[in-house]
């Protein structure tokens, strides 16, 4: 499949030595030595990249790493040094201005980090803009600026002035005047960088939501980390204009490609980066009926855990046994097999897969291993307490999403059990 | 003690003598002549207009305008101040007066205004306007008036040139000023939903600029008031001549008269061309709504109303 925008090879060189620039380049020089040297600033160098439809596509480095440059050379705001741009095959960094002008108007639309609304006209006026520009009749504009109001939360404002609204409604109708046009692709430059925590947090669920109805092709720059691994179907680095990792948020969280992204990702919230799937176990279990107290027990000790999930013959969950119930219960009855429903607990943690660790703090606290289970209740796999901290921590972010675990492991787990 | 005159003398008023009488004159004053054509006719039909106009419609109208725009007070001062001009005999020449502003003003606003967009939008241009507009701000008025003379002759429209080129940098420079003042990522906007330049000047800059060149305005309306007295000296009718006269005659009493009619016009004009700019502070108005907003009695109509989408 063509990808919906595709970057080859983008440089960008401000200033008028463009060419000895690129050539410095090429021979390895640094941004810095090209600056003394020519006087001219790399902005990007050579950016490659795909974007799928549908995909969030987030662009995340520091102020002076070029993300706001890539971002305005994905619509021709800026025009490339050299590379192509290309838009459904299109290549806009090479084309006439009316090309240019009739891909703005019918394919890319783009959210600034100021908003940049009309102070002149009223929110629907604003939301409308992009129709504006393409000659849309009065009356069906503004019919379809207020959908796009709507769908933004923001109909019953239609008719103020941006200046009588707060930061967060002023950029939902930056994003309402965006999606107005219905584009197909979304440029977000640093949309929520102005706002308050707060009402940032309140955005990014909400993109999330509305990405879910809407499924556009966005290109999203932010400095925020944390707001590209939550985003990000994919995620780019960006250091003195050029990529250093570009990967999923679990690939740049657990295999960071250089120091500059580990020092970024040391103090990200990883609770929000990996679901449960990423830290659960094969979905080991035994089964009512079949196995015996003292078969469970031989399990326990083969795969090192202190409980293990019972399950039916559906492999539905039934229960939860732990070594220490089924000791006890051995002791009591002086009987050497108790019934595993007998010792079995009904009351046990369960989560989907695809549940993020910060959701899973609360469960993982009680000590028992977390049944993960499909749609239809069945044991897909177990998250160990001790798993979900370990990640939390970054313990294991070097390894694979399901360590074995280890030896020291099991003699704390033994030390805080027995 | 040496000085470079020594050396060299530079006949540079010969010169000028030489090109103005040899060559600008003789070659190029029948095209001068016709050149005026369209202020002589603007310049008629709004002197007749106003001297036609009945004075308390005329007064009326002002004292409205200047009651929606710039408030009670001067609104009362302009029904005074127009009382006391006409009970001192100086009304018809106020119209002239008037009539002269008017039409300096508005070929100072379509020579300037498109010209200061075209400076915004070119740097070449403007460094080439920038150094003639502080030419004509600075060099005396006397200095042109003789070359006036020599190719459009005495009278009205003479006197209108010469105020023209008088006033007209202040509505270059501050259109200028507000094109390039408009925030830079609303052009950026603009340019990112596809706009073609003149939907990015109709839509997005002229609006915003509107403030700046209303006060461009203004000072091109003071300016040009101010010229009244020394258009006179060419012939250049009104309240100027009223004063020239006195000047002429000892006549304290007659000039104070004339003066005093040309102060009264000047606060009018002033505060309510102020006041129609500092409207655009707070709500931007398209030409359409302000002259609508001129002719409605209650304040300006709320921006926002579903009707004017777009």
């Amino acid at each position: 499949m063509q990808a919906k925008l595709s970057v080859k090879n983008v440089f960008k060189i401000f200033g008028d030595k463009t060419d000895e620039a690129l050539s410095r380049l090429e021979q390895g020089e640094s941004k810095e030595q090209i600056f003394e040297a020519t006087g001219a600033t790399v902005g990007v160098r050579d950016a490659n990249f795909d974007v799928d439809e549908g995909e969030i596509f987030v662009v995340m480095g520091l102020s002076g790493s070029g993300k706001s440059t890539l971002v305005r050379m994905l619509n021709g705001l800026i025009p490339p040094t050299s590379g192509e741009v290309l838009i459904d095959g299109e290549d806009i960094a090479d084309c006439k201005k009316d090309v240019l002008r009739r891909i703005r108007r019918e394919k890319v639309a783009m959210v600034f980090q100021h908003f940049a609304l009309f102070p002149h006209w009223t929110v629907a006026e604003n939301a409308a803009y992009g129709l504006k520009v393409k000659g849309v009749p009065a009356a069906e504009r503004r019919e379809r600026a207020i959908a796009a109001l709507e769908k933004v939360g923001l109909g019953s404002r239609a008719d103020s002035l941006p200046s009588e609204l707060s930061g967060g409604m002023q950029q939902r109708v930056g994003l309402a005047r965006g999606l107005a046009t219905d584009p197909q692709i979304l440029l977000m430059d640093e949309p929520f960088g102005a706002l308050d925590p707060l009402i940032r947090r309140e955005m990014q669920d909400e993109l999330v939501v509305l990405q879910k109805e809407l499924k556009k092709t966005i290109v999203f720059i932010t400095h925020d980390l944390n707001e590209a691994l939550l985003l990000g179907d994919r995620i780019a680095i960006m250091q003195d204009g050029r990529f250093v990792q570009v990967g999923t948020a679990q690939e740049i969280v657990s295999a960071p490609a250089d120091d500059y992204v580990a020092a970024f990702v040391a103090d990200i919230d990883r609770g929000r980066v990996f679901t449960a799937e990423d830290v659960s176990n094969a979905a080991e279990a035994v089964t009512l009926g079949e196995a015996s107290a003292e078969d469970a027990m031989r399990a326990m000790e083969d795969l090192n855990r202190h409980a293990l999930y019972v399950v039916d013959g559906a492999n539905r969950v039934a229960g939860v046994v732990t070594y220490q119930d089924l000791a006890a219960a051995t002791l009591d009855n002086g009987a050497p097999n108790p019934i595993l429903e007998d010792v079995m607990l009904t009351e046990y943690p369960t989560v989907d897969a695809d549940v993020q660790l910060y959701d899973l703090y609360g469960a993982a606290s009680a000590g028992l291993p977390i049944a993960v289970t499909d749609d239809k209740d069945r044991l897909v796999g177990v998250v160990e307490p001790e798993a979900v901290f370990a990640q939390l921590s970054g313990e294991n972010g070097e390894q694979d999403a399901v360590p074995p675990p280890s030896v020291e492991d099991e003699k704390i787990k033994e030390g805080a059990h027995v | 003690m040496f000085s470079p005159g020594d050396l060299m003398t530079i006949p540079f008023d010969s010169w000028i003598n030489d090109f103005v009488r040899g060559w600008l004159v003789p070659n190029f004053r029948p095209a001068f002549r016709a050149a005026q054509v369209p202020i002589t006719m603007t310049l008629n039909g709004l002197n007749g207009f106003f001297l036609w106009m009945p004075m308390l419609i005329t007064t009326a109208a002002f004292a409205l305008a200047a009651w929606r725009y710039a408030g009670r007070g001067i609104a009362i001062f302009t029904l005074l101040g127009f009382a006391f001009i006409d009970m001192i005999g100086l009304w018809p020449q106020t119209m002239t007066t008037l009539a002269m502003i008017v039409t300096s003003v508005l070929f100072c606003a379509v020579i300037g205004i498109p010209l200061g967009i075209l400076a915004a939008r070119s740097d070449r241009l403007w460094s080439v306007t920038r150094p003639v507009l502080d030419i004509m701000q600075t060099i005396p008025s006397f200095v042109y008036l003789v070359p006036i003379v020599m190719l459009f002759g005495v009278g009205m429209t003479p006197g209108i040139i010469a105020t023209i080129i008088f006033a007209l940098p202040p509505i270059v420079r501050l259109t200028n000023l507000g094109i390039r003042n408009v925030r830079g990522d609303l052009i950026e906007a603009s340019h990112a939903f596809g706009s073609t330049g003149w939907q990015m000047l109709w839509d997005v800059q002229f609006p915003l600029a509107l403030r700046t060149i209303m006060a461009g305005l203004n000072q091109t309306l003071m300016l040009a008031l101010s010229m009244v007295v020394i258009a006179a000296l060419i012939g250049a009718g009104g309240l100027g001549l009223v004063v020239n006269t006195g000047l002429g005659r000892l006549d304290v009493g007659g000039a104070t008269a004339g003066g005093v009619g040309i102060v009264i016009l000047a606060i009018v004009l002033d505060r309510i061309t102020q006041g129609m700019g500092e409207q655009n502070n707070v709500q931007t108005v398209s030409l359409r709504q302000a002259v609508i907003n001129l002719f409605r009695l209650r304040g300006p109509e709320p921006q926002g109303e579903p009707g004017k989408a777009g």
